[in-house]
């Protein structure tokens, strides 16, 4: 009697033990998920504003085609295939808008053109809010990959059938990675 | 101590806050009933208007703040820049909505935010602040704030606002009904009358100043953990460290839209700068900026 007792509180433990890992790592899952829709938020974003950036330069910029062809192919290429050919296509697309903003320092009526100036202040407030993204979401990868990996959670994950998730690209060069201690 | 820890420490403050509150309010609700015939009338009628009064600071709060500061809403195209960068901040700490965005008209260099939680939060910012701050020090000013509101330090700041307001409120009140108030007490009465008067005048002369204490103790330790968890956002913490620096430096900190009630909100004092002595050091409701710089530029 005693013994089922034992057996039977053992089995509970267990149970909920298995239960508590699943749970925290299904948490840490969907933390992933939301932080990939936020970059696509954003990528979509930046996609539906390059046409308009292209309108409002191109009376302009008759002699800079290459650097609006770059844009446009970039683009077309972004909504489409694995993280790693979108994080691809997405830091070209950072790289053209760049030589297009730095090109448009030459020409004055461009710059004083109130459009320009408001899809310039969209288009780069987007783009910080991509590398933002971008953090958030290869920190929760981070967060989840190692929470896979570590004992004895790993035992589970894969009887669960978890896998690692993919790192979105490499983080911008200019911000670099601080340790912060508290 | 983590960021979830911290969250669920700061709930815990949050309720510690409230019940302290009721039975500060029972108390005051029956000493004073007591002393004008009934004592569970008292009770009663405290405990009504202190569950209404909480009510409505905890929902109506952070805009009665934001009344109180003069905070403006900022709209597109006019703050564009400053909308992107809170909202793309509000995406590195994981929030599920920006919080909204306010600015006040003032030269000064300042900023707070608000809010009962994340959902139903607004960081405000002063104009001279967009004006005179470089973009990755803006970054770092906002970053500090959205740590506060993840950190749900906003809800424990707004209710110390609020309920440090009242008590003060309050003890002046009780206060006034011992000197003005004449009860038809019996005789046998008179004793238990008079420890009720020491304690309650004891009482109504504590309570300011241990709501005072709590609140700036609150708002110490807490500046220097969103300065810490803000620098994790932007990873930069230089930006912020340039910014205080230049806090620092400015000449007229926020003295028209604040009050004591608003001070531990702000990311730096907003008061007049004056010479330092012991007391005005355990009375402030921030720690030494150029201790917050240094600990930025260590990190």
């Amino acid at each position: 009697m005693v013994a089922t007792w034992i057996i039977g509180i053992i089995v509970a433990v267990v149970i909920l033990f298995v239960i508590y890992i699943y749970n925290s790592l299904i948490k840490l899952k969907v933390r992933v998920k939301n932080a990939w829709s936020q970059i696509d938020v954003q990528l979509k974003r930046r996609y539906d504003l390059i046409p308009n950036l292209v309108n409002a330069v191109k009376g302009y910029m008759k002699h800079e085609k290459t650097v609006l062809e770059e844009v446009t192919k970039a683009r077309t290429s972004l909504m489409s295939g694995s993280k790693e050919t979108q994080a691809e296509a997405s830091n070209q697309i950072t790289e053209a808008l760049k030589s297009i903003f730095a090109v448009a320092e030459n020409y004055p009526d461009l710059k004083a053109s109130e459009n320009f100036k408001q899809l310039q202040e969209e288009l780069s407030g987007t783009e910080s809010k991509i590398a933002y993204a971008r953090q958030f979401y290869n920190d929760s990868v981070m967060a989840f990959n190692e929470a896979i990996q570590v004992f004895p959670k790993n035992m589970f994950a894969k009887m669960f059938g978890f896998k690692q998730e993919e790192f979105f690209g490499a983080e911008g060069k200019e911000r670099e990675n601080v340790e912060v201690k508290f | 101590m983590g960021i979830y820890e911290e969250i669920a420490s700061n709930k815990r403050r949050s309720y510690l806050l409230i019940f302290a509150f009721l039975i500060f309010i029972t108390f005051v609700g029956y000493v004073v009933g007591f002393f004008y015939g009934s004592g569970y009338f008292g009770i009663g009628l405290a405990l009504v208007i202190g569950i209404i009064y909480f009510l409505i600071s905890y929902y109506g709060g952070a805009n009665a703040i934001l009344a109180m500061t003069k905070a403006k809403e900022a709209t597109k195209p006019k703050y564009t820049y400053l909308i992107n960068t809170v909202e793309g901040l509000a995406i590195a700490a994981g929030l599920a909505k920006p919080p909204k965005v306010y600015v006040i008209e003032d030269s000064a260099l300042n900023a707070f935010a608000t809010g009962r939680d994340p959902e139903h939060s607004s960081i405000t910012v002063t104009t001279g602040l967009l004006e005179k701050l470089t973009k990755l020090e803006l970054e770092g000013v906002i970053a500090h704030e959205m740590s506060h509101i993840k950190n749900f330090d906003i809800r424990v700041m707004m209710l110390a606002a609020v309920m440090v307001g009242l008590t003060v409120l309050l003890s002046d009140f009780l206060l006034r009904s011992f000197l003005w108030g004449r009860g038809g007490r019996s005789r046998e009465n008179n004793q238990m009358t008079a420890v009720f008067i020491i304690v309650g005048l004891a009482l109504a002369i504590l309570a300011p100043l241990v709501g005072e204490a709590i609140k700036l103790a609150i708002s110490r330790k807490r500046e220097y953990l969103a300065d810490a968890s803000g620098a994790l956002l932007t990873r930069y913490p230089k930006g912020l460290a340039d910014a205080l620096k230049k806090i620092r430096s400015d000449p007229d900190p926020l003295v028209d839209h604040a009050n004591k009630a608003t001070a531990h909100l702000f990311i730096s004092t907003p008061f007049r700068k004056s010479k330092k002595s012991f007391m005005k050091k355990l009375f402030s409701t921030h720690p030494p900026i150029d201790q917050r710089i240094k600990k930025l530029e260590n990190m």
